[in-house]
Formats: C-alpha cells, sequence, structure tokens
C-alpha cells in the first residue's frame, strides 16, 4: 500500500501527507521505523501536515528535526497544522518595537 | 567522467554554444532583441537595467553583464549601448573579451539609430554564428562542471524528495570534483545554523550568518510579517507554513558537502566544491545571478510547478509532486515523486536524475530550451535615480 503520510524525522511532532485525507480518517505513520496511528480531526490535503501529539500554545513546531514556527493556540493530535494554528518566529517586521 | 563540452580560449568549457546579445542598458534593449531574434542561435538578454543606477547597484549590473558574457556557454558576444548609459559598453566588452573569446559592439547614437544599429549588430552576430557553428564537442573531464541549483514554486514535496534528490546530484558532483552552488538567502532564513556548520572556515560561517541577517533585517525594515511574500501565497496553498519550514526544506538541494565560500550575486567561485551565493528567493533573478557567476547547467526543483528557463543555460526541471508531473508534464523535465509515494530512494531517484544531467550537459535540449523560455532578471539594490 502506498504511504499516506511522511514524517520527515524522528523528533517531530508533525507529519506531511502525501494523499488527500479525510477528517476522521485513521492513519498509521512511520515514525522512525515505529508505527504510530493517528486518527484525523480535520480534512488534510495533499502536502499539507497534522499534529502527532497534543501541542500546547507556545510550543515549538518540529519538522526535520528543526523548529519550523511556534503554537498559536492547543493543537491536538490528528489536527491540521498549518498558518492558522502556527506562526513563523522569523522575519517579523510586525513584531518591532513590541517589547 | 567525461562530459562533451566546447572548449574556450580561456580553458573554460561551455555545454552550449550561443552567441549572446547583451544590451548595456534597458534603452538598447529592443535593438538588442531585434538583432538576435534576426539570427538564429543568437539569444539576447533584455533587461530594464544599466542607467540611472549608482554606486553598488551600477556595480552589481556591470558585473552581471559581464559575467554573463564571460559564461563558458556563450561562444560570442554582441554588446549594444544606447551610448549615453551609465553601464559602459565599451567596458563589458574589453571585459568579456579577455576570456578570448570574439566581443564585437555596437552603439545606437554613433551608428545613427535603431535600422543602422540592428543592420550592424545582426550583420556581426551572423559572422559569429557561422563562426561558432564550426566548433566541435570535445570529452572533457566533468569536474569543468559549475552546477547551479535553484528551487520555485515549493510545497511540502519539494523539501521531503525534490530537494534532497538535487542535493544528492550536488554531492556526486562534488566528489567527482566539479562545483555547485545554490542561492536564495531569504531561503536559508531559519535553516542558517545549520549551514554555518557546514562551513570550512569560521570566516565562511560568519559570512553566511551576516547575509542571512543583512536579508531579514531588510524584511524587517517593511515593517510587516514576511509571510504572504515568503512563503508566497502558492507555498502556502501547498502546505508550507512558515519561512522556517521552507527554508529548512531549501538547503536540502545544497547536498551535505562541506561549504567552501558564500558568493556576492554574480560572482564566479575560485575554487571546486560547494558554494552558496547571495540572491533573493525570486527564482529568476537568483538563476541570473548563478549564471553570471558560471553555472552552465541548472536543475530547477518545484512543487507546484513552473516554465522558467534561462537565456544561456539549460534548466532542468524536476518536481517531487505526483500531481504536478501529470499537469504541467510539457514543462517538467524529472519525475520525482517515487520518493513521497515511498517506491524509490533517494539515491535511486538521485541516481536517474544525474544521468540526465550528463545527457543535457553532452546537448539534449531541456523541456524550457524547445519552448525557449528565456527569463531574465538582474537583482537591484535600490531605486534608480
Amino acid at each position: 500500500m502506498k504511504k499516506l503520510a511522511v514524517v520527515a524525522h524522528a523528533n517531530d511532532n508533525v507529519a506531511t501527507a502525501v494523499k488527500d485525507l479525510k477528517e476522521g480518517q485513521e492513519v498509521m505513520v512511520d515514525v522512525d521505523g515505529k508505527e504510530v496511528k493517528v486518527k484525523l480531526l480535520n480534512d488534510v490535503l495533499f502536502g499539507h501536515k497534522f499534529a502527532l501529539k497534543d501541542i500546547s500554545k507556545g510550543e515549538n513546531i518540529i519538522k526535520y528535526s528543526e523548529v519550523i514556527g511556534k503554537a498559536t493556540q492547543l493543537i491536538k493530535m490528528g489536527e491540521h497544522v498549518h498558518v492558522h494554528n502556527i506562526e513563523s518566529v522569523r522575519g517579523r517586521g510586525d513584531w518591532e518595537g513590541d517589547s | 567522467m567525461k562530459i562533451l563540452g566546447f572548449v574556450r580560449p580561456d580553458g573554460r568549457v561551455g555545454i552550449r554554444n550561443h552567441i549572446a546579445v547583451i544590451p548595456s542598458s534597458v534603452c538598447a534593449s529592443e535593438v538588442a532583441m531585434r538583432i538576435a531574434s534576426s539570427v538564429e542561435g543568437a539569444v539576447a538578454i533584455p533587461n530594464q537595467h544599466g542607467c540611472c543606477q549608482i554606486g553598488a547597484d551600477l556595480e552589481l549590473t556591470t558585473d552581471t553583464l559581464i559575467g554573463l558574457g564571460k559564461n563558458p556557454n556563450v561562444a560570442a558576444v554582441v554588446v549594444v549601448g544606447l551610448g549615453c548609459e551609465g553601464v559602459p559598453t565599451e567596458k563589458i566588452a574589453e571585459e568579456i573579451a579577455q576570456t578570448g573569446k570574439r566581443v564585437e559592439y555596437v552603439i545606437i547614437q554613433e551608428c545613427g539609430g535603431t535600422l543602422k544599429a540592428e543592420e550592424r549588430g545582426t550583420s556581426i552576430a551572423k559572422q559569429m554564428v557561422q563562426e561558432v557553428a564550426k566548433l566541435q564537442r570535445e570529452k572533457v573531464d566533468i569536474s569543468n562542471l559549475i552546477l547551479a541549483v535553484e528551487c520555485g514554486g515549493s510545497d511540502t514535496t519539494s523539501g521531503l524528495a525534490s530537494n534532497p534528490v538535487a542535493g544528492y546530484v550536488s554531492d556526486k558532483l562534488i566528489e567527482l570534483g566539479g562545483t555547485s552552488m545554490f542561492s536564495e538567502t531569504t531561503e536559508i532564513i531559519g535553516a542558517e545554523h545549520l549551514l554555518a556548520k557546514r562551513a570550512v572556515s569560521k570566516k565562511v560561517g560568519d559570512k553566511l550568518l551576516e547575509i542571512v541577517r543583512r536579508c531579514e533585517e531588510k524584511a524587517k525594515t517593511m515593517g510587516v510579517d514576511m509571510r504572504g511574500g515568503q512563503p508566497t501565497p502558492g507555498n502556502i496553498e501547498g502546505g508550507i507554513s512558515t519561512i522556517e519550514e521552507k527554508s529548512l526544506g531549501c538547503i536540502y538541494k545544497g547536498g551535505t558537502k562541506p561549504l567552501q565560500g558564500v558568493l556576492e550575486y554574480a560572482e564566479a567561485p575560485t575554487g571546486k566544491g560547494l558554494y552558496v551565493m547571495d540572491t533573493p528567493g525570486q527564482d529568476i533573478e537568483s538563476i541570473t545571478g548563478m549564471t553570471a557567476g558560471g553555472a552552465q547547467i541548472v536543475i530547477f526543483t518545484t512543487g507546484r510547478g513552473t516554465p522558467t528557463g534561462a537565456p544561456i543555460a539549460p534548466v532542468i526541471k524536476i518536481t517531487g509532486n505526483p500531481n504536478t508531473f501529470a499537469k504541467m508534464k510539457e514543462n517538467i523535465d524529472f519525475n520525482a515523486s517515487a520518493i513521497i509515494e515511498g517506491t524509490e530512494t533517494i539515491k535511486e531517484v538521485g541516481e536517474k536524475l544525474f544521468s540526465e544531467m550528463i545527457e543535457v550537459a553532452n546537448g539534449k535540449l531541456t523541456k524550457a530550451e524547445a519552448l525557449k523560455h528565456r527569463e531574465f532578471g538582474i537583482y537591484k539594490l535600490i531605486s534608480t535615480f
């Protein structure tokens, strides 16, 4: 069977869908040789990410074993992870002047 | 390993045999285009620069035009000037001529207008084309090759499939004695610590961190969140959420070899191995910089799909997104989606891409070349005056 989602590194807390996936779908992902079952809380389109575990507000989002941003709200395991619930911490001219 | 190339008088090796018609300013661009359109094998490099630029910007345009003329894919050059522009037409011609290739120049104001300049330029270009057509490809070592790796229209498959595959090819070329460069400083933001660790010296590592800091500061002076510009709306639709995510995926295209140096825009590497060039993330300006720095061949990874080519170098486009390959087959040369589908490894796909690169170096036309895609743009630091 073709893969439904890939995890770039064992330290990651997100996976990337490689098919269009549906809310409620149970997806088996391979995390460093270990099979992990994730039930999706939203539709997740090809190329988009979902959470492999609960991620609290302000916590780092990890992909490729590196920080790609931080959560702006609580993200539940299986939830779609994208611009609506994570943000960049780099190139933020809109933060200049904030203390 | 050997490739088939054209050995130039300065010993550098071209894999194409173009006549470049280079306008030294925007004011000469139309005449340059008309000359090139009349002559088989001639390519114009029309641009909107070359006049009313000052300081570093003026130098950048001048160096870029000289670098493109010097690129060994160019067999001979006609420089076209208006006669009163800031970028000196004669200087460009003289600098390029140091490579030993034939270079002539035509000044519109001296010739007495469009038609006379066009006639003179066309006549010269026609002679040049006939001359260089006699040159034969020779067997030369692959270490003569300078590869430029570019990514554009990225989505999350870029970081997971096409960029690692391009990185594999870059590594292999370097192992065989060649040179590879990648660029797009904006798309190193968030991944600079990983690249800096690979620098051969503290000086090189510090320079890398400095160009990234400079780029991020420039974005911040706009007073906005970079998001929307970088990642682009298309990147975001494709699943990339932040510039850090984009960058971490992007740097895979630079493979795993030590970083030998950080180049200024359009600067040629002085040694072999891996280099980073300081360019914007905008694809066309980035490719221009790297070909002006001497790259003879480009591998361009894309997730969303792009038709981009370049005037003087073949651009091999690859995607790791199976939907994009199916949809944009007329533009994309190579399908790396077996990685995403889990049916082939990065090494297996990388070997195939390496073979494709050799074929293109030996003369196979890329889809962008066949469709005459010759996108061109020069990076600009500030406004004209």
